[in-house]
């Protein structure tokens, strides 16, 4: 498959046409119908939380969020081979990924209200925290299957980074890194055509991104990332190069960013309707649906059942955050440290101090 | 034994004792490093724990993130702490945030050494001394030893230690200073400082390479009469205030001597010390002795930079007169 997909042939690798029809066959990944089904429940439900996420945004119940809206057939492909013990290395716009590992939306919802306590994923193991710093989570990423290695653990790292983030000098040492240590990471590029307001095009003269990964000798790709089976596939192989052969891969899945960079973002300023709308054709969600519906497995009817049923207990996870409570001034110092130093405590007894004093007002 | 010496028996300790230290950087393995601190390590503990990465501080500092989240101890060496930049943006926003971002479910525990300060006639960014930015950061423990006993015991504890650590070694006196230092593990605790030597006239403050010229400093005032109380800060965060302070209370004066530039630096930060916790028994200004707010010059012109024992001197004589 990497092979025949090499992208110096500049190839898109795909599995189902935007009618959700299976156009090669013979990279149908391995998985039932019932899987299927339910990834798609799953890319569901991450879409309703998004969407939701941004109304609660605009009417000022949570702070700046960056939507996922489009991208959830990456996270929905990454998800068949992700494994309890595996670590999941995020930027801040993989959603579905969180969802899969194990953290809750509760949680998802209090780091984007503000509480670092959101960040702590109670029931997920190996999941770290959002990473702003455009590529840098990839060395992370790469240190971790380091420790695999090093251990002779059976692990997998799976990290995700943009379109912009490939011209960051992070990701070409994440890459070299990776591949001369020769660690289990399978490196996801969401290219999701902007970075912020600047699109791919102008990123880069390569010819994809998925090639820069041919300097540095690891196998690379270029997926469709709206593409569930497509995605799926690639997952399958990746994790079976890093898992077995302890090889890093690079994945470049495309796709499309139907939302804005964050909710303080304004897309229409900087891409055009008609692009939207060929876009839109190509939405994974309606691909897979068309699919599924051509299957009998799934119809309009159960949609909007399940649907009500999403949008109710995304409604009550988001009331559990709002009422999480208050943000104790101690816990502005206690993490910093293992043990608190006194300077640190010297600050948090005057503050103390004075917050008393402003009480006797 | 030497600096360079007690700081590889330092390494030798922790490798033997505890499986999850790795030590890694440039040139660091095969060549046992440029100024032969790892030497022999890698001989005697395998490559895959004591070796050389690519040249790239970023990776070195952003891998070691990875390893300490999954539980290692990463020991990694910037070349000079004047090459660490690339490596910086994960010292700042990774290093030092990551036990408070996953609110204490990881930590990136590690120690970063560095050897840096002037004096020995080098190549532009060789000869820096940016201890202040480090002590800066919120959630880094900043050390500096001036003795290789020090180095040693604060290494040992640098590498037990679950925060991380920035380890900065006073290249100018790697092997300036011999001292007789135990072969066994001990450890000098991070965050206290070593009153070298009591006195009751002027309480006088350095840390690392610059300790050396200060105690020449203090031999001028000893002939001149001079009662000085000697600190070696030893640890720059968290400093050690406590120790300064009631020092300032006894003598009432406070000279502090680095090699860094003046302005926001540690000498700074110790005046602040004496101001809001020793006001009352100040007898004079506290003085800073310091490199100048300059780029540090080429080798011609490194000697106007450096303080000197006679300028330390004049110094405290100034203050004591005061």
């Amino acid at each position: 498959m990497f092979k025949e997909y090499d992208p110096l042939k500049n190839k898109l690798f795909s599995v189902m046409d935007k009618d959700g029809n299976i156009t090669h066959e013979k990279w149908m990944p391995d998985i039932t119908d019932e899987k299927s089904l339910q990834a798609y429940k799953n890319m569901m439900f991450a879409r309703k939380a998004d969407l939701m996420t941004v109304s609660y945004q605009r009417q000022g119940r949570i702070y700046t969020y960056p939507p996922n809206y489009g991208q959830e057939a990456i996270a929905g492909g990454i998800a068949q081979v992700l494994r309890e013990d595996d670590w999941v290395v995020p930027a801040y716009r993989e959603l579905g990924v969180w969802l899969a590992k194990g953290a809750t939306l509760k949680e998802v919802f209090l780091y984007f209200m503000g509480y670092e306590d959101g960040s702590r994923f109670e029931n997920a193991k190996h999941l770290l925290p959002v990473s702003v710093p455009i590529a840098s989570q990839l060395l992370h990423a790469t240190g971790i299957g380091y420790e695999i290695k090093y251990n002779q653990k059976d692990e997998v790292v799976y990290t995700f980074v943009g379109d912009g983030g490939t011209s960051e000098g992070d990701f070409h040492e994440a890459l070299n890194f990776a591949s001369v240590w020769k660690v289990p990471v399978v490196f996801v590029i969401q290219n999701n055509q902007y970075a912020i307001s600047f699109n791919v095009k102008n990123q880069t003269s390569s010819r994809n991104l998925a090639v820069k990964a041919v300097a540095y000798g690891l196998k690379s790709i270029q997926v469709d990332g709206n593409d569930f089976f497509a995605m799926t596939k690639v997952a399958q192989e990746a994790a079976k190069l890093a898992r077995e052969k302890q090889e890093p891969v690079l994945v470049e899945a495309l796709t499309y960013r139907k939302g804005a960079h964050t909710t303080s973002d304004d897309p229409s300023k900087y891409r055009t309707k008609e692009e939207e709308q060929e876009w839109e054709e190509k939405d994974p969600m309606k691909r897979m649906k068309s699919y599924l519906a051509s299957k009998e497995l799934w119809d309009d009817k159960q949609e909007e059942e399940l649907d009500a049923q999403y949008k109710k207990e995304v409604e009550r996870q988001f009331e559990e955050a709002e009422n999480y409570g208050e943000y104790p001034l101690e816990d502005v110092f206690k993490y910093h440290y293992d043990e608190m130093p006194d300077v640190l405590k010297k600050q948090l007894y005057a503050h103390e101090k004075y917050l008393k004093w402003k009480e006797g007002q | 034994m030497t600096l360079v010496k007690a700081i590889n028996n330092a390494l030798d300790i922790k490798l033997n004792e505890n499986k999850d230290v790795v030590i890694y950087g440039e040139d660091v393995g095969y060549e046992g490093g440029v100024f032969r601190v790892t030497q022999g390590l890698q001989e005697k503990y395998g490559a895959q724990r004591v070796f050389d990465s690519p040249l790239a501080e970023s990776g070195i500092v952003g891998t070691a993130v990875g390893m300490a989240v999954a539980g290692m101890k990463p020991v990694i060496e910037m070349q000079f702490s004047g090459f660490a930049y690339p490596g910086f943006n994960h010292i700042i926003s990774h290093v030092s945030r990551m036990r408070n971002r996953s609110r204490g479910k990881y930590t990136s525990s590690m120690v970063i050494r560095m050897p840096y300060g002037g004096g020995i006639k080098a190549l532009e960014h060789h000869s820096e001394s940016m201890e202040a930015i480090y002590g800066h950061i919120p959630g880094l423990k900043v050390v500096m030893p001036s003795t290789p006993h020090d180095a040693k015991g604060l290494l040992i504890s640098a590498i037990e230690s679950q925060d991380p650590v920035i380890y900065m070694e006073p290249k100018r006196i790697y092997r300036a200073v011999k001292q007789e230092v135990s072969e066994d593990k001990f450890n000098v605790q991070i965050g206290k400082a070593n009153v070298v030597q009591q006195g009751k006239d002027v309480t006088v403050v350095s840390y690392g390479a610059m300790m050396r010229d200060t105690q020449k400093a203090l031999a001028l005032a000893k002939k001149a009469g001079i009662s000085v109380e000697l600190i070696d800060l030893r640890t720059i965060f968290p400093l050690d205030v406590d120790t300064i302070a009631s020092s300032i209370k006894k003598t009432g004066r406070i000279v502090t001597v680095h090699e860094a530039p003046n302005s926001f630096g540690v000498a700074s930060e110790i005046n602040s010390i004496a101001l809001e916790e020793s006001f009352l028994h100040l007898e004079a200004p506290p003085k800073r002795v310091t490199g100048f707010d300059t780029i540090f010059p080429l080798p011609q012109g490194e000697h106007h930079y450096m303080p000197t024992p006679e300028k330390i001197y004049y110094e405290i004589e100034k203050t004591v007169k005061f």
